[in-house]
């Protein structure tokens, strides 16, 4: 359905700087590699709130702009520059036969790739749909199911092409986000903790939710990054951030069961927006498959 | 860049449509200076919420439906956390409708400053992005970030979180905030409103194309406040009004085949939600500053150029401003967050207004809670057929200028409705074909 011609930038914005500059990707030559690396943002099957994340720096947008060349981000603008690009952002999950030709091409043209949120690191909320019958979903929103390219999964970017770095959150956190174009441009690896949310949470001297008031709480099993958002308003983690490093979910199946809860509403909690990152959808398996540990 | 077609017509490829959120495509067919066809097309893979809500508790809509669009998250919780009530018969406090009130306004402040600026600005001045639109006008865009930072902050408070906001539940609010914490943000405010003031005279200097169309708006009506996060019936331009628990009765939608969105029809013909239905529908409702300001920008009670539709924006800019600050001023502390929901078995509609326009969620649950079917209308859908109206009037009306001119028009018409096509979308590719 989709026009041929169009998964490439379809017009060049004459004039514009930059555009000489090679693609030298090695990021630890960033101090001496040419002004102004290029950026490109690319969207697949996501909301955009993880790109509006960066729109959303509003102190740092303009230094942003001021360090590195914006030379692809339909969201914001209409030039295009051709690539190759430096750094390539990546939004959204794969979804249609189009795209998985797509991320090749965008790969390909990428000096260092970077994925940021759920959706592209682990498929988004969409990959409900891989424990679902495609189908039967099509047809219960689309009168025309027969209109529709879709594929049967929605997976993340590192399933069909090497990824360089992934942020995770749905949404991604803006100083997260923020820090990576920083490690970039510095030619260092970005400093983004891989301990559970949990620790925030003690660090931010939070009342732990489940044990005070017995709502359920991912925080265990959850990466940080968002600072502990949800404990410090009262409810439990709901691990938008996606599996920590080194993930017990055996245990905390059990802390859950002890909170009461049902099993369908423990594979509920597991399947939510990183629903297919492999240690989720381990555990939620796991349970739906008639309880565990 | 016209380049020849086999059939010897023309296709005049000025590249995707920026500026907007998620990515589509439009097609204009033009034979002897007349224009055969328009379709806008969404390409945007479908997500299929509505089929894995299916089998979900009715607690999780807000937290679910919020990631249809980042942009705005609010409106998706306000519709779906209202329906759920609805089904549930629990009615909530007046102090937890403030609250989400002042929420949206959050809400509104941020995608319209966002939209105004950084997406449709650039139209008017002549430039590709807001960035660029800085090295000359610095001071316009250092007052675009300052207002759309101030929209985050109050969601950020209110919702926890700008995007995706992790505070809202069906209910109410997991915390409110304290009495100190909101004052914190009306020098902000305060300033902001003044801002938006100045901004909606200057955004009504902008050159705009003389094109009217006689649309049939829709919009929720309340009637005590502007609509915003709710309200208590669907009216329209054409005179129909009706309570919102009957929208399905009026408004369906409907599937074409050049658009991965549902098309959506209102009693049976094209219809308009969004900032200039919301204004042209509810005027006596705004407040007096953003009348007098609204009418000393040279609009009328009504508004029919869909292209002056940014400063109807900068006027409901301001407005949000306002009733932010009001919200903050009536606050006490000492309210409960939320009230308890039970489930029961029962369908419902909640509906709210989208910064784009009104959107409505309908739901039907089983006495467990599981929701049993959901629909989800979104403002985008429902312009669809407008949209395609005003891009063949555009054509009609500007076939003889340029191809060049001729497309930055017709762009510029698209983002007039700053469409929200994430939930749909994935190239906006433009093509004139001219033969
Ligand atoms: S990860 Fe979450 S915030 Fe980011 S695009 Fe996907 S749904 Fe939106
Ligand atoms: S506490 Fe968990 S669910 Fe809440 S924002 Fe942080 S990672 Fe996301």
């Amino acid at each position: 359905m989709t026009d041929p011609g169009t998964t490439t930038p379809a017009h060049t914005h004459e004039g514009a700087d930059g555009s000489h500059t090679h693609g030298d990707a090695d990021a630890s030559q960033a101090p001496t590699a040419p002004a102004r690396p290029k950026l490109a943002v690319w969207k697949f099957a996501s909301c955009d709130g993880c790109q509006l994340s960066l729109l959303n720096c509003e102190d740092e947008l303009l230094s942003i702009a001021g360090a590195v060349h914006i030379a692809y981000f339909p969201e914001a603008t209409r030039a295009v520059v051709e690539g190759p690009y430096e750094l390539s952002l990546v939004e959204g999950s794969i979804t249609t036969p189009e795209d998985v030709k797509r991320i090749h091409e965008i790969r390909a043209q990428s000096g260092t790739l970077v994925t940021i949120g759920a959706c592209a690191t682990a498929g988004g909320i969409q990959a409900l749909r891989n424990w679902a019958d495609v189908d039967e979903y099509r047809s219960i929103v689309y009168a025309h199911p027969e209109y529709l390219s879709t594929l049967d999964t929605s997976t993340g970017i590192a399933s069909h092409v090497d990824v360089d770095y992934e942020l995770r959150g749905c949404p991604v956190d803006k100083s997260q986000l923020v820090e990576v174009l920083a490690a970039f441009l510095g030619g260092r690896k970005p400093r983004i903790p891989t301990y559970s949310v949990c620790v925030e949470c003690k660090l931010k001297g939070n009342v732990c939710v489940p044990i005070a008031s017995g709502q359920p709480c991912l925080g265990p099993v959850t990466q940080a990054g968002c600072g502990a958002l949800c404990p410090s308003y009262g409810r439990g983690c709901y691990g938008c951030f996606g599996p920590q490093d080194s993930t017990n979910t055996d245990s905390l199946t059990h802390q859950l069961r002890k909170l009461g809860m049902r099993w369908d509403d423990i594979v509920r909690v597991y399947r939510t927006f990183n629903a297919g990152a492999p240690e989720f959808e381990a555990a939620s398996n796991k349970v739906a498959a008639g309880g565990a540990s | 860049m016209t380049h020849q077609l086999k059939d010897g017509g023309q296709v005049l490829n000025v590249g995707m449509l920026a500026r907007v959120e998620g990515e589509g495509g439009m097609h204009i067919e033009i034979k002897d200076r007349k224009v055969v066809s328009v379709k806008l097309n969404i390409f945007e893979p479908p997500r299929f919420y509505e089929g894995f809500l299916r089998g979900r508790k009715y607690t999780e809509p807000p937290d679910i439906t919020a990631r249809i669009c980042g942009i705005c998250p609010v409106a998706y919780q306000s519709a779906s956390t209202e329906a759920m009530e609805t089904i549930c018969g629990v009615t909530t406090t007046a102090e937890i409708q403030l609250m989400r009130r002042l929420l949206y306004c959050g809400e509104w402040i941020e995608s319209h400053s966002l939209h105004i600026f950084m997406l449709h600005a650039p139209d008017f001045l002549g430039y590709d992005s807001v960035l660029e639109m800085a090295k000359d006008h610095a001071d316009v865009v250092n007052m675009a970030l300052r207002l759309k930072k101030a929209g985050n902050d109050v969601m950020e408070l209110v919702g926890g979180r700008a995007i995706h906001p992790v505070n809202v539940k069906v209910g109410g609010f997991y915390r409110m905030p304290t009495l100190t914490e909101l004052e914190g943000l009306k020098p902000d405010l305060e300033r902001g409103l003044e801002d938006a003031l100045a901004a909606v005279q200057l955004v009504s200097t902008f050159d705009f194309p003389e094109m009217e169309q006689d649309y049939n708006y829709v919009s929720l009506r309340h009637p005590d406040w502007y609509p915003l996060e709710r309200g208590t019936e669907i009216v329209a331009t054409s005179g129909v009004r009706f309570p919102v628990a009957q929208v399905g009765e009026h408004i369906k939608e409907f599937h074409v085949e050049h658009s991965n969105a549902l098309h959506a029809s209102f009693d049976g013909e094209k219809y308009f939600v969004g900032p200039l239905a919301r204004y042209s529908l509810n005027f006596d409702q705004l407040s007096p500053r953003c009348q007098e300001a609204a009418l000393k920008a040279g609009l009328g009670e009504t508004c029919r150029n869909p292209f002056k539709s940014i400063i109807v924006r900068t006027v409901e800019l301001a407005y949000a401003f306002e009733e932010a600050l009001r919200i903050i001023d009536l606050w006490t502390d000492g309210h409960a967050p939320s009230v308890p929901v039970a489930p029961r078995a029962g369908e419902g509609i909640g509906a709210s207004e989208a910064p784009r326009g009104t959107i409505w969620h309908r739901y039907k649950i089983d006495a467990d809670g599981v929701i049993l079917d959901a629909q989800i209308v979104p403002p985008t859908s429902q312009n669809q057929a407008s949209i395609e109206a005003d891009l063949r009037l555009a054509a009609e009306q500007w076939v003889d200028l340029d191809d060049h001119t001729l497309s930055h028009r017709c762009e510029t018409a698209i983002r007039n409705y700053d469409p929200c096509i994430s939930c749909a979308t994935h190239f906006l590719d433009l093509r004139i074909k001219r033969s």
